[in-house]
């Protein structure tokens, strides 16, 4: 009876624990043929105010294509709270789409897998030709000296909206170009409950995008050309810390940002309560909050001096959306036929001006709907002074380690414990040490 | 193994059975039709569940272990077999805690386990005095249970999201009474970023959690006979006196099994801490399981979050296993 008992009780624990620790698997498959020429299965990334609008945009256009090709396109959009883990497991499986949309900044990683087409001359010539797309954005495609991974299909870039109302009242008559410019303004319109500037503090691909930018302006890349990380180096830390100190030591974000990882610092834009942001093509989401046009102004992001340009001037990242197909597609010509569509001069202008970003292909940007105010500031930094992130495989790694450090850094401020340069040396030094696998 | 001593004594019930039923006419029958007219009909009605918990809970388990063997990156995702073989690389690295990944997964076994006691003591203590409270009969006692139960009928994404809202700093409605009502804080105090995320970890976790110890005990309950608590009031016993010496004896049985079911899914709760904190949880609240999602989904390291994952199974079997063996001796001995 005892060892019943006692081979229950294991049981029972094996049973117990397994339940509670389990993994999932497939198997994987590779080539792509032409089996099945009459059908794509499309993966959208959400680019529109929700899933459904995106649908009623897209669905349309999809049967354009089916019209010219005779090819019917399957659409699914894809939140991006799951994409990537379902291109991870699309990946993983093989049971994928056949095209889709990646997150610029995952290029060079999904690059690494070697689950999607590499975009050769011969692909490129197939949907036109490489020439047709802005040089930066088939930049933020891939590893550097590989083809790319994918096509660009949307771009933007990072301007500083300001509050037309609260800058008048505080007697300022024009946006920041600098920094300093940018801290003394802040420090004006930080009263009263109000506040200059505000901040994603536990966004951490938002934190990764500030801080990328601004290690640019200090010379500072966060890897070396071997794609090792050098998240450490003097200009690194300087710019972290630069960063930081819009809260910690010059006060012009509210310490309540350092949590804010849901938009908050878009709506407290639009309620007034703050008068500046960093964003990415704010424009729809200002609208959606109730701003008219005319209340926000966009202006390039600051620099430490002189004009927006390349190297210390750099002011944006290069953000965006690329088009990817999977290598195991059953429909090779029918996908690369897609890509081709997709990025077309006609398709460019609509869809772009419809999700208010830029087109990366230079035909379709010299539309005039893209020379508004704010977009003209959002096409100018593409095409002047924006610099794709680090185009590593371990470059998702790189978003989670430093972007949480920064957060850290965010609860440090808020919390009023000191932030110096040792302090945002020693995160940054443990961030480094966990690439370090 | 289970199913190993439940075999020997069923295929010894049937021997028997068989050896009683030896008419001449039955010992010419095959010997198999026979066993499964006799033993067989269970185990054909438990195929479906066996082949399934292979299929859901072993195969993905060999698969884990085997994976935490292997370097699994990125590069190998979309070719399984590539990935080469890396011995226990993987657990040196996750058990070194003189190096970063092996010390931040100590750390973050060490917050699992202060948030698991804490979790687990208060959702049990509330659930117990709770239960003890509803045992009387009066007006409204079914309403009181119905609303005690609501927060384990909601949705846990649902009701956490609503969480992360009160606990906002600026918005949310913790501060709105700790701060602006009642002034006990001098200033908004944050709890999903910094030191205070571990409260409001275990604040969520036991209002999660206590409805099912409520609801156990409250079960268990049912089965003390009245006459115990009439005998013990006759002698003179308390409320307490009687709590401590008839309610909690007789309840040890279901508090076995209870206490066991919420120390694993306290330790191995996911879904709080992610929609809490997302990906990146304040180091104060960074509760194992999100640390394992950290170190294979989001960094893309699959091997080590395996090997990580494989430790883990092994300390809950562990302690699992250990706290059966303790409790059932000490149980046999009280039976005794």
């Amino acid at each position: 009876m005892r060892t019943i008992r006692a081979a229950a009780a294991v049981t029972l624990a094996i049973s117990i624990a397994a339940g509670v620790t389990g993994c999932g698997g497939g198997t994987s498959s590779g080539g792509g043929s032409n089996d099945s020429p009459k059908t794509l299965t499309y993966w959208a990334s959400n680019q529109g105010p929700s899933i459904e609008a995106d649908k009623k945009i897209l669905t349309p256009e999809l049967k354009k294509f089916e019209k010219q090709t005779g090819i019917k396109v399957k659409l699914e959009v894809v939140p991006w709270a799951d994409l990537l883990n379902r291109i991870l497991a699309a990946t993983t499986s093989g049971q994928g789409p056949d095209v889709l949309n990646i997150g610029n900044t995952w290029s060079a990683s999904l690059q690494a897998t070697g689950a999607l087409l590499p975009w050769s001359k011969e692909n490129f010539d197939a949907i036109g030709g490489r020439d047709r797309f802005v040089d930066s954005a088939v930049a933020s495609a891939g590893a550097e000296g590989q083809d790319p991974a994918a096509v660009p299909l949307y771009s933007l870039a990072y301007a500083l909206y300001y509050n037309k109302k609260s800058f008048a009242d505080a007697g300022i008559e024009k946006p920041p170009a600098t920094w300093d410019e940018l801290v003394a303004d802040g420090k004006k319109l930080s009263k009263d409950g109000k506040w200059g500037l505000g901040a994603e503090g536990s966004n951490l691909s938002n934190n990764i995008h500030q801080t990328f930018v601004l290690g640019q302006q200090h010379g500072a890349d966060f890897f070396d050309a071997d794609g090792k990380p050098t998240f450490t180096s003097d200009g690194a830390v300087a710019a972290v810390k630069q960063y930081i100190d819009f809260m910690a030591k010059d006060k012009i974000i509210a310490p309540g940002n350092a949590e804010y990882a849901q938009n908050q610092s878009l709506t407290d834009f639009a309620k007034g309560k703050t008068a500046m942001v960093l964003w990415q093509a704010a424009a729809s989401t200002f609208a959606s909050q109730g701003m008219k046009p005319e209340d926000w102004g966009a202006a390039p992001v600051p620099v430490a001096s002189g004009t927006p340009g390349q190297g210390k001037n750099t002011n944006s990242m290069v953000a965006g959306i690329n088009m990817a197909v999977f290598k195991n597609t059953k429909n090779i010509d029918g996908a690369k036929k897609f890509v081709k569509f997709m990025t077309s001069d006609d398709e460019q202008k609509l869809l772009n001006k419809t999700y208010g970003s830029i087109p990366p292909v230079k035909t379709a940007q010299a539309d005039e709907a893209f020379s508004a105010p704010d977009l003209a500031v959002l096409r100018d930094t593409l095409a002047k002074s924006a610099a794709p992130l680090p185009q590593v495989p371990n470059e998702s790694q790189f978003e989670t380690a430093v972007g949480t450090a920064v957060k850290e850094l965010w609860a440090d401020a808020a919390a009023g414990r000191p932030v110096t340069t040792e302090s945002v040396k020693a995160r940054l030094e443990k961030a480094q040490q966990t690439m370090q696998q | 193994m289970t199913a190993t001593v439940t075999t020997d004594s069923l295929t010894e019930k049937s021997d028997r059975v068989t050896s009683r039923g030896s008419g001449g006419a039955r010992r010419r029958l095959p010997r198999i039709p026979d066993r499964i007219r006799q033993g067989g009909l269970p185990y054909l009605l438990l195929l479906p569940a066996v082949l399934l918990e292979l299929l859901v809970h072993v195969i993905p388990m060999i698969i884990g272990i085997v994976m935490s063997f292997r370097q699994f990156t990125q590069f190998y995702i979309n070719n399984w077999g590539g990935a080469p073989w890396s011995g226990f690389d993987n657990y040196k690295i996750a058990v070194d805690v003189n190096a970063p990944i092996g010390e931040a997964l100590l750390h973050s076994f060490f917050v699992t386990c202060v948030f698991t006691f804490f979790a687990v003591g208060l959702a049990w203590l509330f659930g117990v005095a709770a239960a003890i409270m509803l045992q009387e009969n009066f007006r409204g006692r079914g309403f009181l249970r119905a609303i005690f139960l609501v927060p384990y009928a909601l949705p846990v994404y649902a009701a956490v999201i609503t969480w992360a809202f009160m606990f906002q700093r600026d918005n949310g409605l913790v501060n709105h009474v700790l701060h602006d009502q009642l002034g006990i804080t001098d200033q908004p105090s944050f709890w999903l970023i910094g030191d205070n995320s571990i409260y409001a970890l275990i604040i969520v976790s036991v209002w999660k959690g206590w409805p099912f110890a409520f609801l156990i005990v409250m079960a268990g309950l049912q089965n003390i006979p009245r006459e115990l608590y009439e005998a013990a009031s006759i002698d003179g016993a308390g409320i307490w006196q009687q709590i401590r010496k008839i309610t909690l004896p007789s309840l040890r049985p279901v508090n076995q099994v209870l206490v066991l079911v919420l120390f694993l899914w306290t330790f191995n709760d996911f879904n709080t801490p992610y929609v809490l904190f997302g990906k990146a949880a304040p180091e104060n609240a960074d509760l194992i399981s999100i640390h394992i999602y950290q170190s294979s989904f989001v960094t893309w390291n699959f091997g080590t979050g395996s090997a990580m994952s494989v430790l883990l199974l092994l300390f809950l079997l562990v302690v699992t296993a250990v706290y059966l063996f303790i409790t059932s001796r000490g149980r046999k001995g009280a039976d005794a």
